[in-house]
């Protein structure tokens, strides 16, 4: 094979057919369609940041090249003026066998419009390697490449295969070390076919749920909660005519790659590459940041670090990881901890420590100040007697004598901090006061980005400064920005993805939280099992469960999508309207009839109830009538007659029976509640009973439970009669 | 070996209906012309463990189930005969004897099983790594339905491909969830923290938890004792064991009994725990123990009991006799491909032909054929592939194939007999022709009728 090798790429090995492919080529999206930068990227694309010094989108640029891409495409939407000047003026528009073009777009909201934009152009013509302009690796591709290659040959329908490298999630907080949520995935050990894809697994507490038909087709499973998507994907063209066919799919993770995994018509097919003794990490929020730029100093990104990369300008490396570029003046008596890096032309005062961070080029930086953790970009001036902990601080900003950062500060370009003032923990601040419409909703991130391409005009930060008079106290005398407030409910989270280190108080908190919850989980589990044998006496009875099995697999489906639509309207706070439109579609799809969805909408209320925390039975009985409250609308619009009501009743007996035994006890009262809530007629309840009374003891446990209802139903309505 | 043995033999099984009989239990059942009990508690004494319980459901099974075993273990084995109520599940039975049992660990075995995995591998697995609960896991048949030939009673014997959902931990040593029966149907839920303190977990749906567990004897009886409406092992209290082996409420209690006795006790409880640690070649704490330490160091903050799988070789026989088919498997594989379950016995016996049968002028017996000693065959019959018990009567021109034959049956010449069962006592006349047939004891069917894939037997009275 070696003979055959192609000169032009030599860590690509290709046999002879082959050679007559495309050059390797790679789509690098230059926008994250995410807003975890913010204020940040209000001025800046994410790609342009420095990372030690160095725009990452070099990082990922100088990857590519090592690894035998040939010709990437930058794929540009906010602030894409900024990426191509960049790109033009930089060393990438002149190399060799490496071509760079940019796709500009300024009406992408999503990785999906990106993708489907490119469709249209028509660029590509083989396998690509889809990556994010924020991704450091230094992973050789050869392998990979090779696998993905041949597993293709082998099934037309192997169209990805994914980067994944270990990782173990803290035990505490249940995040990665790059601040990103605990991750599930299930993969198939012998052909590493991707299976199963949870990057959100909260819905099922406690649990995480494996489809049946996954362990009925795979003998061995394995699932892994100890593994980092590294967000590289090597791609067939099939990926972009199917972003193109589903028109719907936004998110590269959430859509397309669950998409295609509950996808069974088509038969695509994920894989996954694990990556052992080599780098790959995507900068997703401000604790990778922090993490990544540890990681290069570090030099595990080798060869990609900033004495490296940066190539004209000279780094030198010196004892314990200090990085220091030729013309720094430091003060005799200044004190450069290890892990840091001093750029170029920075001037550095008597009695200041620094350690652990990253000073970018032209800064001043006063007498006795303390600067730890922290990541200082370019020509910022920071007087004497400042102190700043894990923050980091954009391009030009002023920190006036004796000002002190707390953890987890972000200081956008140009802001000023006056005198003495103390910037609280976690404080975001920019000059661009913060916008108005917040979706704290992340599935909302692309129409927030919608105003973020319009951006641009607002740059000129010199025009908005005047408008900042009258709010400049905020950040002490002198200081100019706006302090940003943090998302209601957020607020408690923010730590989690901060460049601070957790704090340990924090860890305290949620550690003991844990072992309530799995406290909790136990007794769960108890309720779960102890009833068990009531379970099995059902079977010998063969009733209520085979009939279930017999209606077929296509129900099971429709109620997972009912479910999954709902708690998407409780999560998002959709519209009644809408949840009803969706359930509708979803009628339509599965063709089912009204009383389907009355059952499977019942039936995901109560389970989101029971699933929702709740210590004793009156706790539950509040959960559920709290959502039967807020969500009656949508169950009454299916509950156009009396049968329909009937299923509800029915289903709910069931459920108590089977899947949220916690209800048995409820079962009157929550009859109850139906009933007062105008869900159920009494015509329904007492029909239902008259069914239920010729069935076997078995069957009426719940018929008796009710007893007292039901008479009084009936009374009531004699009573009607007689008058 | 600190070890006491309970075996659950059962009693009137309704899968095996009409199989079994007030005459023959299910432990007696003949395979290969041995009760099926036979091969545990043989396997039980070459592993020599020698203590044993055997848990018979009704007093009448007892009798006759005590009443072989003494006959035929005369020496070596010391067997209880312990008689529980029928229908109060595997872990009532085990409830119902909980005060006999002494020693420190116990292995449960059912009594249907017949295989040859040493059960002393699965103890020494379980002492190994100090764990509250050791099953074995073998792989899934892969015989059985394959052969179209045994396929008796078909609509009595549940599909197969239902099996366990196990997961194990990448070592395969830890067992991090066993879901059985119902479960299965539904989607799995797997608890997440085990798996946050594991990391990774194997899920396999191609084994078959065999029924043989190793338990700490306090585990158990807590167990028992606290969960009274627990009635299956299998289904209630290995899961749960399995379930909470993070959070432990069984050692729980045992530690905090520690406690009471001072810190002395502690100490000496972790210094058995270093040990064991030894002994289990640990050079890396297992995450059992990785986790209890986990939060600030101090030992033991959580208290954690560990679960252990011993994986049977995938060349080993391991089935359980509890469906119709899966008794047709049985006789068809001891007598086949797993012979070696017959031939490693005290008794020499062939295993083509018993001794001493009387076969008729040009009667043939085909290879994997066990004929019981005093049966009697006569002229131009062929038998193939099937077990035929003792004393039993055939007459001229029968073919018997893929068939068992108990004791004292009597054939009457010209029948056709393919992949049935015959119980004892049955009397074929003449010219009967069964396919896929069961014919449960004492039943007589008459001249020349012609049954296929039915189930004759006697009515009760």
């Amino acid at each position: 094979m070696g003979a055959q090798k192609k000169s032009a790429t030599p860590r690509v090995s290709e046999d002879p057919e082959d050679l007559a492919r495309n050059p390797l080529q790679a789509i690098l999206l230059a926008d994250s369609f995410a807003t975890t930068f913010r204020p940040i990227t209000l001025e800046r694309p994410k790609v342009l940041l420095p990372l030690v010094n160095i725009p990452m989108i070099d990082y990922t640029l100088a990857w590519l090249e090592s690894a035998g891409v040939e010709e990437v495409f930058v794929f540009c939407c906010a602030h894409s003026k900024q990426v191509i000047d960049y790109l033009e003026s930089s060393q990438w528009s002149s190399k060799p066998n490496f071509i760079v073009t940019t796709i500009e777009s300024h009406n992408s909201i999503s990785a999906g419009d990106a993708l489907r934009l490119i469709y249209e152009r028509n660029v590509i013509h083989g396998d690509f390697v889809l990556i994010s302009g924020d991704t450091v690796s230094n992973m050789l591709l050869t392998e990979a490449l090779q696998e993905h290659r041949e597993r293709k040959k082998k099934d037309a329908n192997a169209i990805m295969t994914m980067v994944v490298k270990q990782s173990k999630p803290s035990p505490i907080t249940q995040q990665s070390r790059l601040g990103t949520d605990e991750l599930f995935m299930a993969i198939n050990p012998v052909t590493k076919q991707l299976l199963c894809y949870e990057d959100k697994a909260e819905y099922s507490k406690g649990f995480i749920s494996l489809d049946k038909t996954l362990i009925a087709d795979n003998p061995s499973i394995i699932l892994h909660n100890d593994k980092q998507d590294c967000y590289i994907d090597i791609c067939s063209q099939e990926v972009l005519s199917l972003f193109t066919d589903n028109f719907d799919y936004q998110h590269l993770r959430r859509h397309f790659v669950k998409g295609l995994l509950v996808d069974d018509i088509m038969g695509y097919k994920i894989f996954t590459h694990e990556i052992h003794s080599s780098y790959a990490a995507r900068i997703d929020n401000f604790r990778s940041y922090d993490t990544i730029s540890k990681d290069i100093i570090q030099r595990w990104t080798y060869p990609f670090v900033p004495d490296i990369l940066s190539g004209s300008t000279a780094i030198k490396v010196e004892r314990q990881g200090t990085y220091r570029a030729s013309d720094v003046t430091v003060s005799r008596s200044a004190d450069i901890g290890s892990f840091t890096f001093i750029g170029q032309g920075t001037k550095i005062g008597n009695d200041t420590k620094i350690s652990h961070s990253v000073v970018g080029e032209g800064c001043t930086i006063g007498s006795n100040v303390t600067i730890e953790g922290c990541y200082i970009w370019n020509n910022v001036t920071i007087e004497d007697g400042c102190q700043l902990r894990h923050a980091i601080v954009c391009d030009g900003v002023i920190m006036k004598s004796g000002a002190v950062l707390q953890p987890g500060v972000i200081l956008s370009f140009k802001v000023v901090v006056g005198q003495q003032f103390v910037v609280p923990a976690y404080s975001k601040v920019s000059l661009l006061q913060q916008p108005t419409h917040l979706d704290s909703d992340e599935e909302l991130e692309y129409a927030d980005n919608t105003s973020g391409t319009g951006e641009p005009g607002y740059k000129l930060n010199g025009d908005i400064t005047p408008d900042l008079s009258e709010t400049a106290y905020e950040l002490g005398a002198g200081g100019v920005g706006y302090i940003w407030s943090v998302f209601e409910g957020v607020q408690d989270e923010e730590w989690r993805q901060s460049v601070a280190p957790i704090p340990t108080d924090k860890l305290i908190k949620l550690m003991l939280e844990k072992d309530e919850d799995d406290e909790q989980l136990t007794q769960d589990g108890n309720v779960f099992s102890a009833s068990g044998e009531l379970k099995a006496d059902s079977d010998d009875n063969g009733s209520g469960d085979d009939d279930n099995e017999d209606s077929g697999d296509d129900y099971v489906f429709f109620e997972k999508e009912v479910e999954a639509t709902f708690l998407r309207a409780v999560n998002e706070n959709v519209k009644v309207d809408h949840a009803v439109l969706e359930v509708n579609a979803l009628r339509l799809s599965y063709n089912m009839a009204s009383v389907d969805c009355a059952g499977a909408i019942f039936y995901s209320m109560m389970k989101l109830a029971v699933e929702s925390p709740h210590n004793s039975a009156s706790e539950l009985h509040k959960n559920a009538a709290d959502i039967i409250t807020k969500w009656q609308k949508l169950l009454k619009s299916f509950l156009h007659d009396i049968d329909e009501e009937i299923e509800v009743v029915l289903k709910f007996e069931e459920m108590c029976l089977e899947s949220a035994r916690e209800f048995a006890a409820l079962f009157p009262q929550i009859l109850h509640l139906l009933y007062d809530k105008e869900i159920l007629q009494e015509d329904a309840i007492l029909k239902w009973a008259d069914e239920k009374e010729g069935a076997d003891a078995a069957d009426k446990v719940f018929l008796k439970h009710s007893e007292k209802f039901i008479q009084w139903l009936k009374e009531a309505e004699e009573e009607d009669e007689d008058e | 070996m600190d070890f006491q043995v309970v075996v659950l033999a059962g009693g009137n099984s309704k899968n095996l209906n009409p199989l079994v009989s007030k005459d023959v239990p299910k432990p007696l059942l003949p395979v290969a012309n041995r009760p099926v009990l036979y091969y545990v508690l043989h396997q039980l004494g070459q592993s020599n463990l020698k203590d044993l319980i055997v848990v018979v459901e009704g007093e009448d099974a007892a009798l006759l189930v005590g009443g072989w075993i003494s006959k035929t273990f005369v020496d070596g084995l010391h067997v209880e005969i312990a008689a529980v109520p029928e229908d109060i599940g595997t872990a009532g039975a085990l409830r119902a004897i909980s005060h006999h049992l002494t020693a420190k660990d116990i292995l449960v075995v059912s009594g249907d099983l017949v295989s040859d995995v040493p059960p002393g591998a699965v103890a020494a697995t379980h002492r190994r790594h100090d764990a509250a609960l050791t099953a074995m896991l073998c792989s899934v048949p892969v015989s059985g339905s394959s052969d179209s030939g045994s396929s008796g009673g078909k609509d009595k014997t549940k599909k197969s491909g239902r099996y366990n959902i196990i997961g194990l931990d990448p070592c395969k040593q830890f067992l991090l969830h066993i879901a059985t029966g119902y479960e299965i149907e539904k989607d799995s839920r797997l608890q997440k923290h085990i798996l946050h303190a594991v990391g990774q977990m194997e899920i396999r749906s191609d084994l078959m938890d065999a029924h043989m567990y190793a338990f700490k004897r306090s585990a158990l009886q807590e167990v028992l004792d606290q969960k009274d409406t627990f009635q299956s092992l299998k289904q209630d209290v290995v899961p749960y064991l399995v379930r909470s082996q993070l959070k432990s409420e069984v050692l729980l209690n045992g530690i905090s009994q520690a406690e009471e006795n001072g810190n002395e006790k502690l100490s000496s409880l972790n210094n058995q725990v270093l040990v064991y640690q030894i002994l289990a070649n640990a050079s890396t704490p297992s995450f059992h123990e990785r986790y209890s330490m986990e939060p600030d160091g101090s030992s033991q903050s959580r208290k954690t009991h560990k679960c252990c799988a011993y994986i049977a070789s995938n060349s080993s026989y391991c089935v359980r006799l509890n469906s119709i088919q899966a008794f047709m498997d049985i006789n068809r594989d001891v007598t086949g491909e797993a012979d070696h379950l017959l031939s490693d016995t005290s008794s020499d016996r062939d295993n083509i032909i018993g001794p001493s049968p009387k076969l008729g002028a040009k009667t043939t017996v085909g290879p994997q054929c066990i004929l019981g000693e005093g049966s009697e065959i006569g002229d131009k019959c062929q038998v193939k592939r099937s077990v035929i018990g003792r004393h039993c009567r055939i007459g001229s021109h029968v073919k018997i194939v893929n068939s068992v034959v108990m004791n004292h049956v009597t054939i009457g010449d010209g029948c056709i007999i393919q992949g049935s069962v015959i119980c004892n006592n049955v009397q074929l006349q003449e010219r009967v022709v069964l396919k896929d047939c069961l014919v449960g004891a004492g039943f007589v069917v008459t001249m020349g009728n012609e049954y296929k894939g039915e189930s004759l037997a006697r009515k009760e009275k």
